[in-house]
């Protein structure tokens, strides 16, 4: 699938906005006045700027509105629902406790509920699809989540649980790629299930239908860069879990060092985020006879 | 309303015969002249007299080739469009309702006034069948002809899709798999009409016509043995020559 950097930057620092309200909601730093002010921005700031970033994707974002409506079947649309009621409830909370230094406590914890399971829809957009089998596996939510929390924790300065979550996600991520690797071949489409030819005999592609690209190939057939892919791995691991994790861990990050974990994760995040669009093979490559 | 109706009144569709196919392109030159001109927006080229022309398609005809483990290759033309699946996962995906099967006939549309353009329906067809209007910003696929077979100002033998009409080899053929009795159900039945990608769970409407199987030309030849060659060495002039060329 094509790495659209819009894309990449929404679910990146969306899923960090909402990790970090998450534990805002739950009282996790408990703070109020301005210091709160600083974290609910920080948080809303990095949720409604991945959400914003994400339109840029559309190609007709005038009608966006209408996306609201289809919460029955569709996980885009959930997402929407799920976003907005949790930075309303979010939006309460934050009020109350940095200008009347009151905590709503169970608007909090709904709100922080609401903010998981806005994380949980966006990874569902993708883990629906069952032509993209990399994505189609609940392992895909366990990898936004997992990201998501760690990377809240994170940036709710909580050293010890963020620590510790950094390395669940570091596992989830390790067991998301291994298992993912081989979902193509489980599955079982080749070329011959797409063409219907296979009981004739090896089917491969003659001709293609068009000499130019299209837009199928341009945001579905990415094959570019993936040669890389076991290289850039290993970076996305090191910066997002290793180094982090070691400097909360082993070293009790203080303020600037724990700066650097963050912006190191988040360099991390980016690059195992481009790896999960770029990897992922589309099954209509197989008309193409490329994936 | 992007909930799949249960089940639909007629089930309209296409059978496509792999055998009969030339792969000559006429139905998807006439899919995007009908489609440009007609349903939405129009079907849009970008530098389409440049070096690098790229444009919207609903209907594109691939190529490929067979090699069974004895005797050799086949090629077979391949045309691809939307196969108006029962269980169409691009309409349950759409999140605002701009994606539709309709109940009465089984068609999958796009309701392009209320389509944002995210793509989603495009990611989640198995076959490709979606394009996004790099102009338009708005998804376009087939509509089946819509706007032709129900179309009282046009002339009976033209209410089908254009695809239909147009192709020269007979290799596309339109009616409604509902019905048992029906021109493209009794074809699927004696042909053994497929679907393609089954293991995706999609219940493609469309049907494809497998190859008919290549016979083999038998040796009924009655003249055969009264014109084999007489003489197998040769004689006279041309066996001394022969023999000294052989020698030399
Ligand atoms: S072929 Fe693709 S676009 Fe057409 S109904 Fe099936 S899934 Fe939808
Ligand atoms: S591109 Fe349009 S039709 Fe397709 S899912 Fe998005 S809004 Fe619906």
């Amino acid at each position: 699938m094509h790495p659209a950097p819009s894309v990449i930057l929404f679910t990146v620092l969306s899923g960090l906005g909402f990790g970090l309200l998450a534990f805002l909601g739950m009282g996790l730093p408990d703070v109020s006045g301005g210091v709160a002010f600083v974290f609910f921005f920080l948080g809303f700031a990095l949720a409604v700027g991945g959400l914003i970033s994400s339109t840029f994707h559309l190609g007709n974002p005038k009608n966006a509105m209408k996306a609201f409506s289809q919460w029955r079947t569709s996980w885009l649309s959930r997402e929407g629902c799920v976003s907005v009621a949790a930075l309303i409830l979010m939006g309460i909370y934050a009020a109350g406790v940095i200008f009347f230094d009151v905590k709503l406590a169970q608007i909090g914890w709904i709100a922080a509920a609401l903010c998981i399971g806005t994380v949980f829809t966006t990874s569902m957009i993708y883990g629906q699809l069952a032509t993209i089998p990399r994505w189609n596996h609940p392992l895909t939510s366990a990898y936004f989540l997992s990201l998501s929390v760690a990377g809240g924790a994170l940036l709710a300065g909580q050293v010890k649980a963020a620590g510790v979550l950094l390395l669940i996600a570091g596992g989830v991520q390790i067991v998301t790629w291994m298992s993912g690797d081989k979902r193509f071949a489980e599955r079982g489409h080749t070329i011959e299930t797409a063409t219907g030819l296979g009981d004739i005999g090896k089917v491969r592609m003659f001709e293609p239908p068009h000499t130019g690209t299209n837009y199928l190939l341009h945001e579905m057939v990415y094959v570019v860069g993936r040669k890389h892919a076991q290289k850039l791995r290993m970076i996305a691991l090191g910066l997002m879990v290793v180094l982090p994790a070691a400097l909360l861990l082993i070293f009790h990050a203080g303020h600037m060092l724990a700066l650097v974990a963050v912006l190191s994760h988040l360099a991390g995040v980016m690059v195992s985020r481009w790896l999960f669009f770029a990897e992922a093979e589309h099954v209509v490559g197989l008309y193409y006879d490329k994936r | 309303m992007t909930q799949l109706p249960a089940q639909t009144e007629r089930k309209l569709g296409l059978v496509i015969d792999l055998d009969t196919c030339v792969g000559c392109h006429a139905c998807v030159i006439s899919c995007k002249g009908w489609n440009t001109e007609n349903y939405g927006e129009p079907l849009s080229d970008k530098d389409a007299y440049g070096a690098n022309p790229s444009g919207t398609f609903l209907n594109r005809v691939h190529a490929f080739e067979v090699k069974p483990d004895t005797g050799p290759a086949q090629t077979i033309h391949f045309p691809k469009s939307c196969l108006h699946c029962e269980d169409a996962p691009c309409v349950t995906v759409c999140p605002t309702g701009a994606s539709y099967k309709r109940t009465e006939d089984g068609i999958v549309l796009v309701n392009e006034k209320d389509c944002i353009g995210c793509g989603l329906c495009a990611w989640s067809c198995p076959y490709g069948a979606r394009e996004l209007d790099q102009v338009a910003g708005v998804m376009k696929k087939c509509t089946l002809c819509v706007d032709r077979i129900y179309n009282e100002n046009l002339p009976e033998e033209d209410r089908e899709p254009t695809c239909v009409r147009t192709c020269p080899a007979n290799a596309r053929h339109f009616g409604d798999f509902a019905d048992p009795d029906s021109n493209v159900s009794k074809l699927t039945r004696e042909r053994g009409g497929m679907d393609l990608m089954p293991e995706q769970g999609t219940k493609p409407v469309n049907k494809y016509l497998p190859p008919r199987p290549k016979d083999t030309m038998e040796e009924i030849d009655i003249l055969a043995p009264l014109l084999a060659p007489v003489a197998s060495e040769p004689k006279g002039f041309l066996g001394w020559l022969d023999k000294a060329l052989e020698k030399l």
